[in-house]
């Protein structure tokens, strides 16, 4: 058990969670089908780069059921998907540049036609070279968006007097979301032309957006609707589009509602994932370990096309220093174009590839000055308006709390001395510790984006109605966004509807993502209660003949001002009676930030959210497996508004992070092949590799003003915390073999554990 | 034709045999609250309940749904998600889901509800590990487990508080399952377990590699189901030999008195062995004739000397499974010829078995290498060995040399430092998607050297091995 105290559980928690426990959530697959529904499959390109010489349908065509094989001739609109740059087709045109890109859609009468027209398809294309690896393409001046480059200090100048400067690579490998639901969508041809799609979506204004460009119709023609889906975590904020712009063009096509449902298989072949990055650092300290100057070159593995890239690649660089203040900083990014399946947003969004970076160099300058990691990493965390390299300064700055606050209540220096002992008194088995502080930015870094409306009806039987342009996917924004409008009308949870996500109640919405969808959605919802309650208070003032014009208080079910006290359903009778407008659209842009990408600098962050975390970890050194044995942790939540939803955040994200960091490894072989293409070869955690013990607390701390009800974001910080693992991991290789070649190579398979063993 | 009761009604149809039994829940009946995720048994997001009736007992195990042939089904219970709900309130397990936060995006739930409530019905013991080790074969990709965990408790502590005997009719009447289970057993008596198997047809066992295969293919394959084949599902131990039929799972075996008087101290292994689901799912005979040079079963009983019995339905021929294997898939078995039994000698005082098993996930993972011994010692001299391991060749590999080399040795140090030499000369792996070769070469030395330490536990210092 963890030791925090029970909160108050939401009770709309437990509606939602009711129906997953029955079974009886309807997600995208479980939608009853209409009559007449065609089924779409997607042909993909088996070849990672090459030019299309001709092909052949007609075999495919024959097979009973097929109603129509799509080609990219037949799209109505524009064949482009690309969000933030024009550059990826909806289906190949005459190049295919990764294996797993659309061809072809096969639409036919049942799931297997398409599978077997799927089998005959004839198709001749012309190989050409490909590149793999970033670094390749940085040599051959590959890339999908310009350099970026963020600089603080005089970094040049300040190695100089640096007595100790270290050099060296850190990579990490890229990982796959293996959202349990996968990728799909249902589109409805409406009589006049219009369409309605139910997207499993983490966007879908992206999704609206792209369908019309792609029918070559206005975004009004286009319905997108999202009840709930069964994991994003980042894979289906930009990618979830393709799929519904093809069941849209299919539907368009033959005038006939058209399914698809991707397969596991289809799924990992064809989406992107987390980038993999490879890294250079030079890092240069004092004699008291203190950090001078930081340099790195990131190279991104971006894959065919630019999708969300560009933008994560900028996340790189405003987590490049992750918890600590350095004066002398400079960091460049390079986003390159490969034949991989164009990698894409994954919970951290480039953040958690630069962090690694910063603590490999930590822990390489601590094992060259023989010193613990732990000792530099004390001594250089963040502190009051220290700067970013990026022009911010922190405020409210927790890096430092949260480090003395986990040291103190878990015992950090007892636990080395214990590690120790165990290390000397045992031969096969090692133990490792490590300590990862974290420092995350909340807020979309395109600035534009940090934006968001609800709508909100209040019946006139007094029940509520919400829509926001929120998406369920597992995080409880659900339930934190009736909180919101339970508690703003001074209502219960039971008399809140939260209705599904969808572009015509709510229009232009950002994706969920960024970890901010709780605090913009809920930030714009609160507006839209507080415009009815303005109305409610002014009506019931004049109602009452109140003349110091009060402001009412909205509470247990009451609407009161002063010494008159009215019941809720009572009262919204009598506003209705009264004309009273009682629905309302709440809109909210966050504050403050500004961000200029010419610069690099500004302040793109609405608030930081910081923590620390001890990993503990032990190694079988004869067979080289592992088994984190703890993880304890302090967070900095700010104020939560729902402890149990927020620690299954932690939770889930951190051991997110530790598959990232250990046994999810994608491999790419040298034709561009995915071999780990399928769940029997790609390895997320299961019940039996997450930490033994996780321990959390809760940093006692006020929160933020820009957080909705100051309960600080925490969809995407945690995740940094599983990087403790693949330290952890290495300092028991070290303990068994001081010598240890162990390069920083994430992920930490068994096999690099073995063989640095053994080195 | 088949029968069988899908949660409370009796079902027959014609729907072809081939089909994966989740798309007959999902698209022909319409019960959406089991999910497809892999099609892979790879998730457990499709977990069903299977009740079985076995010499007037009836038994349930839980399995996965996507990768299970519709024949299995025949004479069965199967209980989905939405044969467990209550009309008005939440079983105790799905209770202690929600209340722990044990759910969060909600896909795997349904998976995870079914797996725990068959903790309930197979049980009688209920224990810590016993309760997590029956979710082993469930994946969550949202909570990081912690909260599913957390629930576990609550349904021990629930459980040792309300249930003694652990009959289905006690779980009804403290309502952990609904009514309708109360009658399941009588039901199912009504029904004849014969099933038409036409010679012609494709022979399935469990199913748990042929869909993930040829999924689509199987849908309308013609099929021969032989996991329920009285005549391949027996055990029996005599004068020393283990001898059981192939259509026995890896469940059944780990499950078994005999099998473990076989070998004691077997536990560790089937742990080792896939999940629950699948293991209740999984042939040994499937295992031996996927011919995969990394199955796990087929390492442990080549390890053992196991001898096959062949059969074509008229004719019967002895091998040993070390003869089985010719070449990268391609086995000593002929048209219409099928497995039926296998058998091997029991160790005895003297002698040690040893299975070791290394994946990138710990468990429920397909192995990098394996390996599996049965070495025999008098007087600190070998006097027997058998040795096989898998991952690092064509085939599932019976270590011929290695067995020659150790036999009328000492066991000391230099016996095994030439060990080493023998085992990589014979070996052969090559880098693929489980590793690199020479990752496979340095875990083969060390999997034998835990066999070594096994038998002998200060007899090699590991020290010895890290590079100068």
């Amino acid at each position: 058990m963890n030791n925090i105290e029970k909160a108050k559980k939401s009770d709309t928690y437990s509606v939602d969670a009711h129906l997953h426990v029955t079974g009886k959530t309807k997600y995208l697959d479980d939608l009853p089908e209409l009559q007449g529904t065609l089924f779409a499959k997607v042909h993909y390109a088996k070849i990672a780069h090459g030019k299309i010489k001709n092909y052949n349908l007609e075999k495919a065509l024959n097979i009973e059921g097929i109603v129509k094989i799509v080609t990219y001739k037949d799209i109505p609109g524009e064949n482009q998907i690309g969000g933030i740059i024009p550059d990826e087709e909806l289906l190949a045109t005459d190049e295919v540049h990764f294996i797993g890109m659309p061809i072809f859609i096969i639409v036919a009468e049942s799931e297997i036609a398409a599978h077997k027209a799927d089998k005959l398809i004839e198709i001749d294309i012309e190989e050409k070279e490909i590149i793999t690896d970033p670094i390749d393409a940085y040599k051959k001046n590959q890339f999908l968006s310009s350099p970026i480059k963020f600089a603080l200090g005089d970094t040049e100048n300040a190695f100089n007097n640096c007595e100790y400067v270290f050099e060296g690579t850190a990579n990490s490998g890229g990982q796959e979301h293996v959202y349990l639901e996968t990728q799909g969508a249902y589109a409805i041809p409406n009589a006049d032309g219009s369409f309605l799609i139910y997207s499993s979506t983490q966007g879908p204004t992206a999704v609206q957006r792209t369908v019309a460009r792609v029918l070559g119709l206005s975004m009004n023609k286009i319905e997108v609707d999202v009840n709930r889906i069964g994991g994003g975590f980042g894979g289906k904020e930009d990618q979830a589009s393709p799929w519904a712009a093809m069941v849209a063009v299919s539907a368009f096509l033959t005038n006939r509602p058209v399914k698809y449902i991707l397969e596991r298989g289809e799924d990992l072949q064809m989406t992107g994932k987390r980038h993999p990055y490879k890294s250079n650092y030079k890092i240069g300290l004092n004699k008291e370990g203190k950090i001078i100057a930081y340099q790195a070159s990131y190279f991104q593995n971006g894959g065919a096309s630019a999708d969300l890239s560009p933008a994560v690649l900028e996340r790189t660089l405003f987590h490049g220093t992750n918890a600590y203040f350095i004066p002398n900083v400079e960091i460049n990014a390079f986003s390159c174009k490969t034949n991989i399946p164009p990698n894409t947003a994954f919970r951290g969004f480039g953040g958690p590839q630069g962090m690694f970076v910063i603590e490999a160099a930590i822990h390489h300058a601590a094992k060259e000055m023989k010193v613990s990691p732990i000792e530099i990493q004390e001594k250089n965390l963040l502190f009051e308006k220290a700067e970013f390299s990026y022009g911010q300064l922190t405020e409210d700055c927790e890096a430092q709390r949260c480090w003395d606050q986990a040291k103190e209540k878990y015992n950090l220096e007892d636990k080395r001395k214990k590690v120790e002992t165990f290390n000397n008194e045992n031969d096969t088995v090692k133990k490792g510790l490590a300590v990862m502080p974290i420092c995350f930015g909340i807020s979309f870094t395109n600035t534009p984006m940090n934006n968001a409306r609800a709508l909100i009806h209040v019946y006139s039987d007094g029940s509520v109605g919400i829509s926001t342009g929120a998406v369920e996917m597992g995080q409880g924004v659900s339930s934190k966004m009736i909180q919101v409008a339970a508690q703003s009308f001074g209502l219960s949870e039971d008399q809140i509807k939260l209705e599904s996500t969808n572009t015509t109640r709510v229009a232009n919405t950002s994706p969920t993502a960024a970890s901010a969808t709780a605090d913009l959605n809920g930030k714009a919802l609160q507006d839209g209660c507080d415009q009815i309650k303005k109305r409610l208070s002014d009506f019931f003032n004049k109602h009452w003949e109140i003349t110091s014009n009060d402001h009412a208080s909205f509470l247990d079910n009451k609407i009161s001002i002063g010494s008159q006290s009215i019941d809720w359903t009572e009262a919204i009778g009598i506003a209705f009676l009264h004309r009273i407008n009682l629905s309302a659209k709440g809109h909210y842009a966050t504050p403050r930030i500004n961000f200029n990408k010419e610069t690099g600098k500004g302040h793109p962050f609405a608030y930081h959210v910081y923590g620390t975390a001890i990993f503990e970890c032990t190694v079988d050194c004869l067979r080289g497996n592992y088994e984190i044995d703890s993880v304890e942790l302090v967070h900095d939540f700010g104020s939560s508004m729902n402890k149990e939803i927020d620690l299954g955040q932690i939770e889930g994200g951190m051991v997110q992070g530790i598959g990232w960091m250990t046994m999810e490894e994608l491999i790419y072989d040298e034709k561009g092949r995915l071999k780990s293409g399928n769940l029997a070869n790609y390895k997320i955690p299961d019940i039996y590799s997450v930490p033994k013990t996780v321990s959390v607390q809760y940093l006692d701390t006020k929160g933020a003003e820009l957080a909705i009800l100051r309960s600080k974001a925490v969809g995407e910080p945690p995740l940094m915390y599983g990087i403790g693992a693949y330290f952890a991991i290495n300092n028991a290789i070290l303990a068994f073999n001081p010598n240890a070649n162990v390069p920083y190579d994430a992920p930490m398979t068994t096999e690099k554990v073995l063989i640095g063993l053994y080195s | 034709m088949i029968e069988f009761i899908l949660n409370d009604k009796k079902i027959s149809t014609k729907e072809n045999l081939g089909m994966a039994t989740l798309d007959y829940i999902r698209k022909v009946r319409h019960l959406k609250g089991s999910k497809l995720v892999c099609k892979e048994g790879e998730c457990g997001a499709c977990s069903v309940l299977i009740g079985t009736l076995k010499d007037g007992k009836l038994h349930y195990q839980s399995m996965t749904s996507c990768i299970m042939p519709l024949a299995n089904a025949h004479g069965k219970h199967i209980v989905t998600i939405e044969g467990l709900n209550f009309e008005d309130k939440l079983s105790p397990v799905q209770k202690a889901m929600v209340d722990e936060f044990g759910t969060q995006c909600g896909f795997c739930t349904p998976g995870f509800v079914v797996s725990l409530s068959g903790y309930l019905l197979t049980t009688n013991k209920p224990s810590k590990e016993g309760i997590i080790a029956a979710i082993d074969g469930n994946i969550c990709r949202c909570t990081g487990y912690k909260s599913i965990e957390r629930a576990t408790d609550r349904i021990l502590t629930e459980l040792v508080q309300s249930i003694q005997s652990f009959t289905v009719q006690e779980l009804v009447d403290n309502h952990f399952i609904p009514a309708h289970f109360s009658n399941i057993k009588n039901r199912l008596q009504q029904i004849s377990t014969d099933i038409e198997r036409k010679e012609d047809n494709k022979i399935i066992g469990g199913g748990t590699d042929l869909y993930v295969q040829r999924p689509f293919e199987m849908y309308e394959a013609e099929v021969k189901p032989i996991y329920d084949d009285p005549e391949l599902n027996k055990i029996e131990i005599i004068d020393g030999i283990c001898t059981f039929g192939a259509s026995l799972t890896m469940g059944d075996l780990g499950r078994s008195k005999i099998f473990s008087t076989a070998l004691p101290n077997s536990a560790y292994i089937f742990k080792l062995l896939s999940s629950t689901q699948i293991r209740n799912m999984a042939t040994i005979g499937g295992n031996l004739v996927n011919a995969s040079p990394i199955g796990d079963f087929t390492i442990l009983l080549l390890g053992l000397d196991s001898n096959i019995l062949i059969s074509d339905g008229r004719n019967e021929r002895q091998i040993s499974l070390k003869d089985f294997y010719q070449g990268y898939k391609v086995i000593d078995l002929k048209e219409k010829e099928y497995i039926k039994e296998i058998s091997f000698k029991i160790p005895n005082k003297n002698s040690t078995f040893h299975f070791e098993k290394i994946s990138q996930r710990k468990y429920f993972d397909i192995a990098t290498v394996n390996f599996s011994s049965h070495i025999e010692i008098e007087n600190n001299v070998v006097v027997s060995a058998s040795l096989a391991i898998g991952g690092v060749g064509p085939i599932p590999m019976y270590l011929h040399n290695l067995a020659k080399h150790l036999i009328g040795k000492t066991l000391n140090t230099n016996l095994i430092e030439s060990s080493f030499k023998i085992l990589q000369d014979e070996i052969s792996p090559i880098s693929d998607a489980r590793g690199s070769a020479t990752y496979k070469r340095l875990l083969a030395r060390q999997l034998l050297l835990a066999q070594f330490l096994n038998i002998e536990p200060n007899i090699y210092s590991i020290k010895k091995l890290v590079s100068a």
